[in-house]
């Protein structure tokens, strides 16, 4: 295994280093004179030649590129060009928020999501479960922005259940105040994708030949759905969690914006609105690493859910 | 009638042809009722963006017909405080302090009213209601919902098609040439699919926003979505090009002379273009949804234009002052339109699927 893993990780480096061109390409090429971003309309050219030679956007692109790579390996990606703080705090300070509303949704969404697709695949074929997966189309198909205006109109507004928006210094006061409305809506929204893709996963189970068998020995169905097929199923379910994980990182956005809660989603929107390209790439690249990990991380559990898996 | 009849008779039987992938598609399609319902409203929102284009509906939405939040036509006797407040603002100034004594123009205004007299002002009526009722400045929501579609679902198609075309070329260069350039694509494919999705159109977003470089109006965001979306596509083609080219029917076209741009293009692509169709009509989805996410935020289409999602970013304010109708509408007529496509992308997988012949 450690054999595998060693592999892997020697893998991720021309990835990588793909990475880092491709956002060296986006931001110091496509991206345009840093300086005139930065100067804004009150520009005169001392200025912009004065920031052009802070930034280091004066020296040859070889250079740059030599620059952003130390960056990225000594986790120094300066200032913010907008509030000066160091990139490195703004993104350590900001990963809390977006865990404390992402991990819950995680959990408790899986949970709900295996729990309803049992159930649906267990009445597989009747009118529950036509119209659960009708209900799930329509649901899919409304703009999370919908959900987020009218819910967040309708709870915190109206019946006044929740704040509106807000976030405080207390863990657990975030948590049991700020966060469930939040919370509630990403899984209320995320619910309805999940249900389909895994009662798939059942369906594409049931019909297998070891199921057959089950039933064929005389277990009770209940039985060959919570054991056997189960056990099973949660395989793909465990992949589909593991390409969600990275997102956890993410946190979403728009919940952020609208709650006010100062998460990394909310930074990268504030950060692509004031044109603060130190946060954007330091984020990306980041991210880009922790999904190659996370990618890594699955396939190692994968080999624990299901020891047909080998390591090649 | 007779004759015709013996006309009929008289000619040879028609050539048994075999169908083809599609027309044995088509034919399933039009026994799925699920299918054909999703592909008229799909049809008919597709008609609307193009007569919206032309101008032939909804081409006066930027007009402002209606009080400030005017009612919809159903709701006529609600009170609409917003507007009567402006009205009582607009009344309230009117008259101004007499400063004449000490103003050194006042000798001109008498010339200057005159003047304005001359020039003929139409002072249109204002209606207070509206068949859906009107948004801040009393445009005609139904007529902004009409508009807003012409631009998502242009933005979806276009973006959708792009990325489509993007995936296939790279997915079939990929999956018939191997070696060297499928491993080059490979890495390509590997670097935008370890950075989150989200994070990556964002990044486009933040390059596209600051350099100007990705062009004006919708432009950008097209470029956008289908700049990174096209990684799904790619391996799906891959996929498919790689288990074809060592089809029998590729090495006859080899052997009879066929370049390799042809024998990719016109010998294979044909059969293999079910996937990409049905991943056209799933991106359209998506990158519709992608565009009104967008465009709410500020990245997508510009503010002088309304889309879906410049509708929800004012939404957002009117519902706490009880005005739903913006809301309502545009989030209802995306939820249509994604719904019966997404029911399509389903109707058309199953009807394309060769396996069920």
């Amino acid at each position: 295994m450690a054999a595998y893993v060693i592999r892997r990780l020697w893998q991720m480096i021309p990835t990588l280093a793909g990475v880092i061109l491709l956002i060296f390409i986006l931001f110091n090429w496509v991206g345009g004179d840093p300086a005139h971003v930065l100067a804004g309309k009150i520009s005169n050219p001392e200025q912009i030649a004065n920031i052009r030679k802070q930034l280091g956007v004066d020296e040859p692109y070889w250079y740059q590129l030599l620059v952003f790579v130390k960056q990225v390996f000594t986790f120094d990606f300066g200032r913010s060009w907008s509030t000066n703080e160091e990139v490195s705090r703004i993104l350590l300070t900001r990963v809390g928020p977006t865990l404390t509303i992402m991990i819950p949704v995680l959990v408790i969404e899986t949970v709900i999501a295996v729990t309803l697709a049992v159930m649906v695949a267990y009445v597989r074929g009747t009118v529950t479960d036509r119209a659960t997966m009708t209900i799930c189309t329509v649901a899919m198909s409304i703009s999370f922005l919908v959900y987020i205006i009218f819910f967040q109109w309708l709870f915190g507004f109206i019946l006044g259940w929740f704040p509106v928006q807000g976030w405080s210094e207390s863990f657990t006061k975030n948590l049991f105040t700020y966060a469930p409305l939040p919370i509630m809506l990403a899984i209320a929204v995320g619910l309805a994708p999940a249900l389909r893709l895994y009662r798939s996963f059942f369906l594409d189970e049931i019909n297998q030949d070891y199921v057959r068998t089950a039933r064929a020995k005389g277990l009770p169905e209940k039985v060959v759905m919570m054991k056997h097929v189960m056990r099973n199923a949660l395989i793909p379910i465990l992949t589909n969690v593991g390409i969600a994980l990275p997102g956890v990182f993410v946190g979403s956005f728009l919940l952020e914006v609208f709650f006010s809660i100062p998460g990394l989603g909310r930074e990268i929107i504030t950060a692509v609105n004031r044109s603060d390209f130190p946060v954007i790439k330091a984020v990306t690249v980041y991210l880009a690493v922790l999904t190659m990990l996370i990618n890594l991380l699955v396939d190692v559990m994968y080999k624990f859910a299901d020891p047909r898996v080998s390591f090649k | 009638m007779s004759a015709v009849l013996t006309n009929n008779q008289a000619s040879p039987p028609p050539r048994q042809e075999s169908p083809g992938l599609w027309m044995l598609a088509w034919r399933r399609l039009k026994q799925d009722a699920v299918g054909m319902v999703s592909l008229v409203v799909v049809v008919f929102f597709i008609l609307m963006m193009v007569a919206s284009y032309l101008g032939i509906v909804a081409g006066d939405w930027n007009k402002e017909r209606g009080v400030s939040y005017a009612n919809p036509a159903f709701m006529a006797g609600a009170e609409n405080l917003e507007a009567k407040a402006l009205q009582s603002r607009e009344a309230a100034k009117a008259p101004p302090v007499d400063l004449s004594d000490i103003d050194p123009l006042a000798p001109r205004y008498k010339e200057w009213e005159e003047r304005a007299a001359k020039i003929a002002v139409t002072e249109t009526k204002r209606s207070e209601t509206l068949p859906f009722g009107g948004d801040k400045w009393g445009r005609d929501v139904l007529k902004k919902v009409v508009k807003g579609s012409e631009v998502s679902i242009f933005v979806g198609l276009t973006a959708a098609i792009l990325a489509t075309i993007i995936g296939t070329v790279l997915g079939a260069m990929a999956g018939y040439w191997g070696r060297w350039v499928n491993d080059f694509l490979e890495w390509f494919y590997n670097i935008f699919t370890s950075i989150p999705y989200i994070l990556l159109i964002l990044a486009f977003a933040a390059v596209a926003a600051a350099s100007g470089k990705f062009g004006k109006g919708i432009l950008p965001i097209i470029l956008i979505l289908s700049l990174t979306g096209w990684t799904g596509i790619y391996r799906l083609v891959r996929a498919e090009y790689i288990k074809h080219s060592n089809r029998e029917y590729v090495k006859a076209a080899q052997a009879i002379g066929a370049s390799n741009a042809s024998r990719m293009f016109v010998h294979i692509l044909p059969n293999v273009s079910h996937v990409g169709l049905v991943q056209l009509s799933q991106h359209v989805v998506q990158f519709i949804k992608a565009e009104v996410i967008l465009s709410f935020l500020g990245f997508g289409v510009p503010v002088d234009m309304v889309s879906w999602g410049t509708m929800l970013a004012e939404a957002q304010n009117e519902l706490v002052i009880g005005k739903w109708w913006q809301l309502f509408a545009a989030g209802a007529s995306m939820a249509i339109l994604v719904t019966a496509f997404s029911l399509l992308t389903d109707s058309l997988r199953d009807a394309l699927d060769p396996k069920i012949k």
